[in-house]
């Protein structure tokens, strides 16, 4: 048997090498290239809402819907959500502070839990599920089968029309629900608390707000315009740049709930730390 | 009403004998894919123009450059003696309101019924019209269609045939100057097939359209054209009219024709 030339045999492995590293270096190359032409995207999608946002001719009639869309037709699902959420957090509480000796902070805590955090956080994620895939569902499919480019056709600018509208909508309907669940919460604590004790409305609700302060309301409804606006733009970003087929409708409603839900909670970080700084 | 019917006229008599849309040169490609290479046609006033091509070939494209849906990479439109390149978002907007494009789909607005389609387009091209001339223009495009009854109809309660008339309504309801088809017979019926065929010819004669008609179905093209372009692999392969690219002994234009 012929023996290799050694020389030979180390060139080879590192062609082979070499080959496998350019290889590896391209790959890595269109990853990036793709991720920083998503952010570009992106960017420019923020750019012409602002600037549609503040030009002339505004979509008022379809912003109406719009927010009777987002605002009315969540009611009954906030409302539920709100409530359940208040009962729940008063039963699993009622047993340590009556440990404590502390049931009288009962009503105080729950609405201070909830307007602070449960209720802006869990509304929002709820408003991200139904919202939020909404929004990518329907402006996806609207663009699937040509809806948005037949708007184009008739001198209607979509941007302005579709996109506009539901970020606003989104933007201003999402804090009102929030402070509606916020309201059915303490509600639903109420009820609670008058499975295992007896306490009037009026009592509970005087002990509720007695706790709350301006600094817990203010931050909270601060950033649930934030949450609002985040779910609406990436709704409708993940909607208007859907791809071509069916499939991508079923894509762009997910990835619109995953990823708004993600924003949700950054920004509620966020959120704390700012108000943390500040108090 | 009267006013715009005689400016229509006047526009359309001025044009007499000139090209509405002068194409030439136009190029466009999606990647490394070149889908237009060198596309150079003319669609003169009051005629049907039928550009027929396999699938693919990139007929679609060639309407959607014209409508500006998408940016040619090359060459020139000049649609009404305008060069579309030259023009800024305003100008082009205003040019857009005389094109009527029919889409392949359809697309009709799912989430309104059919008068709030026809109303959609009229309320924003046509500011002028008082809400009595728009419901008058609704139904009288409806009964040009034959759908008349179908005012207040979703879209989804529709069949495929309808649709494609409802929405052939929604574009002649402004008076379009040029009408733009989009396969306008793909997936119907033989029968519905030349219901939308006469249609054309119908929207030709009575709102004195020049057309541009995109279409692989041979029977709609010998139904409606005035004059042929093939289109194959992102060139004009031939031209001319019914009879001669029927006496073609052209394989690939026989192969159409069979």
């Amino acid at each position: 048997m012929k023996k290799r030339n050694p020389v030979i045999k180390v060139k080879g492995f590192a062609v082979e090498q070499s080959v496998k590293l350019s290889e590896k270096t391209m790959l890595k190359t269109v990853q990036a290239n793709n991720f920083l032409t998503k952010i570009a995207d992106v960017v420019i999608f923020i750019i012409r809402l602002t600037r549609e946002t503040f030009s002339r001719d505004f979509e008022f009639k379809e912003f109406l819907r719009q927010c009777f869309q987002i605002g009315y037709k969540s009611l009954a699902l906030i409302s539920v959500t709100g409530a359940i959420m208040g009962l729940v957090l008063t039963i699993q509480s009622r047993p340590v502070l009556v440990d404590f000796g502390a049931v009288s902070m009962l009503p105080g805590m729950v609405a201070i839990s909830l307007i602070r955090e449960m209720g802006p956080v869990i509304t929002a994620l709820i408003c991200a599920g139904k919202i939020g895939s909404g929004m990518g569902a329907e402006l996806g499919s609207m663009k699937v089968t040509e809806q948005i480019e037949a708007m184009e056709v008739s001198s209607t600018n979509p941007m302005r029309f579709l996109v506009v509208t539901r970020v606003l909508a989104a933007t201003i309907m999402i804090p009102l629900l929030i402070l509606y669940a916020d309201a059915f919460g303490i509600l639903g604590s109420w009820a609670g608390a008058n499975i295992r004790g007896d306490v009037s409305f009026v009592l509970f609700f005087s002990q509720a707000f007695g706790h709350v302060h301006f600094m817990d309301l203010f931050p909270a409804v601060i950033k649930s315009f934030f949450f609002g606006a985040a779910i609406g733009l990436v709704g409708c970003y993940k909607g208007y740049n859907a791809g071509r087929g069916t499939e991508s409708v079923g894509k762009a409603a997910n990835s619109a709930v995953v990823l708004a839900s993600l924003l949700v909670i950054i920004i509620d970080v966020v959120a704390v730390q700012i108000t943390d700084m500040l108090q | 009403m009267i006013a715009t019917q005689t400016l229509r006229t006047t526009q359309a008599e001025s044009l007499v004998d000139k090209p509405v849309i002068e194409i030439s040169g136009l190029k466009k490609s999606f990647g490394q894919q070149e889908v237009l290479i060198n596309i150079s046609l003319k669609l003169m006033n009051g005629e049907n123009l039928v550009v027929l091509g396999k699938s693919g070939s990139g007929k679609s494209v060639l309407i959607k450059c014209i409508v500006g849906l998408l940016h040619a990479d090359g060459g020139t439109i000049n649609v009404f003696e305008k060069d579309l390149n030259t023009l800024n978002s305003n100008e082009f907007n205003e040019l857009r309101k005389k094109i009527g494009f029919l889409f392949q789909s359809g697309a009709l607005y799912d989430s309104m019924t059919v008068k709030q389609n026809l109303e959609f387009p009229l309320h924003r091209i046509k500011t002028e019209l008082t809400d009595k001339e728009v419901q008058e223009k609704i139904a009288e495009v409806l009964e040009n269609v034959g759908l008349a009854d179908a005012l207040h109809k979703m879209p989804s309660q529709l069949s495929g045939g309808m649709r494609k008339r409802i929405s052939l309504a929604r574009t002649i309801v402004v008076d379009p100057m040029i009408m733009l088809y989009d396969e306008p017979t793909t997936g119907l019926d033989p029968v519905t097939s030349d219901e939308i065929s006469s249609l054309i010819n119908d929207v030709q004669k009575k709102y004195k359209t020049s057309s541009v008609i995109i279409t692989h179905d041979i029977k709609c093209a010998l139904n409606t054209a005035n004059r042929i372009i093939m289109l194959r692999d992102g060139e004009v392969y031939m031209e001319g009219n019914i009879e001669n690219f029927e006496k073609t002994t052209d394989p690939f234009i026989q192969s159409f024709f069979q």
